[in-house]
């Protein structure tokens, strides 16, 4: 089957599915985000922490992905089959980007902006809000930025556990042989991970101080 | 007053010690009649400028941020802080309407070092702290610099802390002069007294005072 004709034939059944490819990379993103920044800021001041935040998320990211939706499906309440599992996959990806940039953004500042502001009656409280992050934000721009890409790409592998999404075509195609098939989940995944990647990029260099 | 001395004598050290960015090891440091290790270090560092080689100065915030921050910490209401930024600004001899909403990076050295004197004065310290202000400047700009805030300081009216390692500077700008050497005072004179000290290290000083010119007629 020629991958035009296949495309131009499943229109609506391609958009549906790049629209809940979107909705599982949306929602777990935010939640990486919410969990991911605030831990990172967190760590900042608590090297135990630290240590136990970035090797946890340093070991997520070793596992193969297609490994780790198979160890979730039999925990209960977070596991099973369906898009939640794929949703705790997904953040549990994109927090190690998010989470290390988030730390590295905060403690790379120029340590004289950082005197000149403690010598200036800020308290730590008023330097972390007031200095650190927003100097901060482009490198932490960055870290969602990969993260996005990653979550883009492992999204696909959420069909194989029923999340639905781009990945239902590619592992229909994969079953049926056929490459029109596969592409038809493969080009709008990529498609989707260079726009985002674009316009973080963009976002990013508007969120740079220096 | 200055501090003058080589670097490495234990006088940024001296600095720090007196707005709690240090605590000593032994010994008390006193500011308005309490030791340093009594005072909350908050207050006490709102109670002090401190003006930094390299200005210092917040990347992410414009001039007028820069200048108007110790005043938002201590919660003035933004009608009272914007005048204030503006006297400030004009105090260092810098346009406000010019320069209040431009950042740092746009600023030549002086301008910034300008921007940190107003910062530091902007709460109206009793006591101001400069650490080699000057230091990183041209010698056109830094002379400049150096008799406008001359003018500046018999002004104020301030307790000033000045740091350099350099002695026309020092007799520039001091009323007194209190010369370190590993960490320890060596001399503690009047400008006008200073030259005829007879401790190896001020004539050191007083000898590199004399040295450019010694050669230039050689």
């Amino acid at each position: 089957m020629n991958a035009w004709s296949f495309f131009s034939g499943h229109r609506a059944e391609i958009a549906s599915a790049t629209l809940e490819h979107l909705v599982l990379v949306g929602i777990s993103l935010a939640i990486a985000i919410l969990i991911g920044v605030p831990t990172g800021m967190l760590i900042v001041r608590r090297p135990r922490l630290r240590g136990m935040a970035l090797g946890f998320a340093n070991v997520v990211q070793t596992i193969p992905s297609l490994a780790l939706f198979g160890f979730l499906i039999p925990i209960p309440f977070l596991g099973g089959i369906g898009r939640r599992t794929a949703i705790v996959a997904l953040v549990l990806y994109a927090l190690l980007p998010i989470l290390r940039n988030t730390f590295v953004g905060l403690t790379g500042i120029d340590p004289a902006v950082l005197e000149a502001a403690e010598a200036m009656g800020m308290t730590e409280t008023q330097i972390l809000w007031r200095v650190r992050l927003p100097l901060a934000l482009s490198v932490i721009m960055a870290g969602i930025r990969t993260a996005t890409v990653i979550t883009i790409g492992v999204a696909t592998i959420a069909a194989a556990i029923g999340a639905g999404g781009l990945g239902t075509f590619i592992f229909r195609g994969v079953a049926m042989v056929s490459d029109a098939v596969i592409l038809a989940g493969a080009i709008p995944a990529a498609l989707l991970a260079l726009v985002a990647d674009g316009a973080l990029a963009l976002l990013e260099r508007r969120l740079r101080v220096i | 007053m200055v501090l003058l001395g080589r670097s490495g004598s234990g006088k940024t050290t001296l600095l720090k010690l007196a707005n709690r960015l240090l605590l000593p090891k032994a010994g008390t440091v006193i500011v308005d009649g309490s030791s340093t290790a009594e005072w909350d270090p908050i207050q006490l560092r709102r109670r002090i400028g401190y003006v930094f080689q390299e200005a210092g100065l917040f990347p992410h915030y414009t001039v007028a941020e820069n200048v108007g921050l110790v005043p938002w910490l201590e919660r003035w209401d933004a009608q009272r802080r914007s005048d204030r930024v503006e006297e400030m600004l004009q105090l260092v001899g810098l346009d406000p309407r010019e320069f209040a909403g431009r950042h740092p990076r746009e600023l030549s050295g002086g301008q910034r070092q300008r921007v940190g004197v107003a910062r530091a004065l902007a709460a109206d310290p009793p006591i101001l702290l400069m650490d080699e202000p000057f230091g990183a400047l041209d010698p056109v700009t830094r002379a400049e610099l150096q008799r406008e805030f001359a003018s500046l300081a018999r002004r104020l009216q301030k307790t000033i802390v000045f740091v350099t390692h350099d002695l026309r500077e020092a007799l520039l700008l001091g009323t007194r002069i209190v010369l370190l050497e590993s960490g320890r005072i060596v001399a503690d004179a009047a400008p006008q007294d200073f030259l005829t000290l007879e401790h190896p290290e001020a004539k050191a000083f007083a000898a590199s005072l004399e040295a450019p010119q010694a050669q230039a007629i050689r």
